[in-house]
């Protein structure tokens, strides 16, 4: 069953390419306007300037992906779903899908900084294993704050509003680790972040799998 | 709530606030005096963490049971603890003034404390935008559970991860700040106690005023 949901998600995502395009055009034209605001001040960004830029754009473009997980649903769609499919199999499935969107578009932003803008990466594969645990850890609180605000009214300020506060325990861990990552050091540095990392991801997806379905009865 | 327990809110306050400003308190570099804002700004922060703590635990209570008053109960004790939550920051930023220079510093646990604040007015946020009365007590519930969740490795575990100015980070957390002077335990055990009671005591109170609100409302609706 979880995995026939997210064989769903993930045809309907390429049959309206709705969302994947909508992110990715944000995504570009905010690269694209940071490489010509620094190319023609001709000077080089200092480290500190490319990672808030990095996870800026990641952030935004993130939530703007996750929130339409739940809130652009039609109600008549989103009954079939329920009547179908147990609430735990539709959370872990939008959670799996999300996780691995967010993964995909970390990624092209990633290349897409580091054609346009400077790459000052040293330790590539523990910056992916950074990309993939934050990944999991926006896409699991992001989709339940999506499923409590698709309830309520002005749905996307308030998922805006909901969502920021618990994003930023993931953000502040994978920052430093982005700094340590910019600056070269040893891996043994980062292993606590990484540590907390997980087991933030860990308490966040175990919590939204149990909370989901007190939120979809009704 | 009963009146003795009243009765010794009061009291411990009195005495707190009387003898924190008088009794004797040990001399630490940098801190010197207003190590006294121990009694105030610290039992603030305990005070809001066992609120929402309760909060959180009728929240759960209510996803079991589904019943107005264990709603009325998580959202004022929520309430409550955000009150506590912002007198801790001022006393924090009153204590700074004095011992760090300034009051905001980017320090760790006042950047995590903040934010903690800002989970639990989003809280209030949402609790504001559904009309349904059982979808908003359902929807704050599980949206208060995530938040503590995600709240509790801000406050506690991401500040003792890095260096901050705090007096006892970078070390032993908690208690064993100041060589905990046993003159200062005793004044500062019976604030917590006090301060706590006290926030009790403004729940218990808002929570017949809703009660009663609600049952106002109830009439009015049965006569038309």
């Amino acid at each position: 069953m979880l995995l026939k949901l997210i064989q769903k998600e993930f045809t309907l995502e390429l049959r309206r390419k709705a969302v994947i395009s909508g992110i990715g055009l944000y995504l570009l034209s905010l690269i694209f306007i940071c490489y010509l605001t620094f190319s023609l001040g001709r000077n080089n960004i200092s480290q500190s300037t490319w990672s808030a830029l990095f996870w800026l754009a990641i952030l935004f473009s993130v939530i703007n992906s996750v929130a339409k997980s739940f809130i652009g649903e039609r109600r008549g769609l989103s009954i079939y779903y329920y009547s179908v499919a147990s609430p735990q199999a539709i959370i872990l499935s939008k959670i799996i899908y999300n996780a691995i969107l967010c993964l995909l578009l970390s990624f092209v932003g990633y290349l897409l900084f580091s054609i346009f803008i400077d790459n000052p990466i040293q330790d590539f594969p523990l910056f992916m294993l950074t990309l993939l645990l934050t990944s999991c850890g926006f896409s699991a609180s992001l989709t339940l704050i999506s499923a409590i605000a698709s309830k309520a009214s002005n749905s996307s300020i308030l998922m805006a509003v909901l969502s920021f506060p618990i994003i930023i325990a993931v953000l502040l861990m994978a920052i430093r680790v982005t700094k340590n990552v910019l600056d070269g050091i040893d891996r043994e540095a980062s292993m606590d972040e990484l540590l907390n990392l997980f087991a933030i991801n860990c308490i966040l997806g175990a919590l939204a799998y149990i909370l989901f379905p007190y939120i979809w009865r009704s | 709530m009963k009146n003795w327990l009243k009765i010794l809110a009061i009291l411990l306050l009195f005495y707190v606030h009387i003898a924190g400003m008088l009794a004797d308190v040990p001399r630490l570099n940098i801190l010197n005096e207003t190590i006294r804002a121990l009694y105030f700004h610290v039992p603030m922060w305990f005070g809001m963490v066992l609120l929402f703590l309760v909060s959180i635990v009728y929240a759960l209570l209510y996803l079991r049971t589904p019943s107005t008053r264990y709603d009325h109960m998580s959202v004022e004790f929520a309430n409550m603890g955000l009150v506590f939550g912002i007198l801790g920051m001022l006393t924090g930023m009153i204590w700074a003034n004095y011992a760090w220079g300034s009051p905001w510093h980017g320090d760790p646990k006042q950047n995590g404390a903040a934010i903690a604040l800002l989970v639990y007015l989003a809280y209030f946020v949402l609790r504001g935008s559904v009309e349904n009365q059982e979808q908003k007590a359902r929807l704050s519930a599980v949206y208060n559970i995530f938040a503590f969740a995600a709240m509790i490795p801000l406050i506690f575990i991401i500040p003792r991860m890095t260096s901050s100015m705090h007096p006892g980070s970078g070390g032993n957390p908690g208690f064993n700040m100041y060589d905990l002077d046993s003159r200062m335990r005793l004044i500062f055990y019976p604030a917590i106690v006090g301060w706590f009671l006290i926030g009790y005591w403004i729940v218990s109170l808002r929570v017949r005023l809703r009660t009663i609100e609600e049952k106002l409302i109830d009439l009015e609706h049965e006569k038309k």
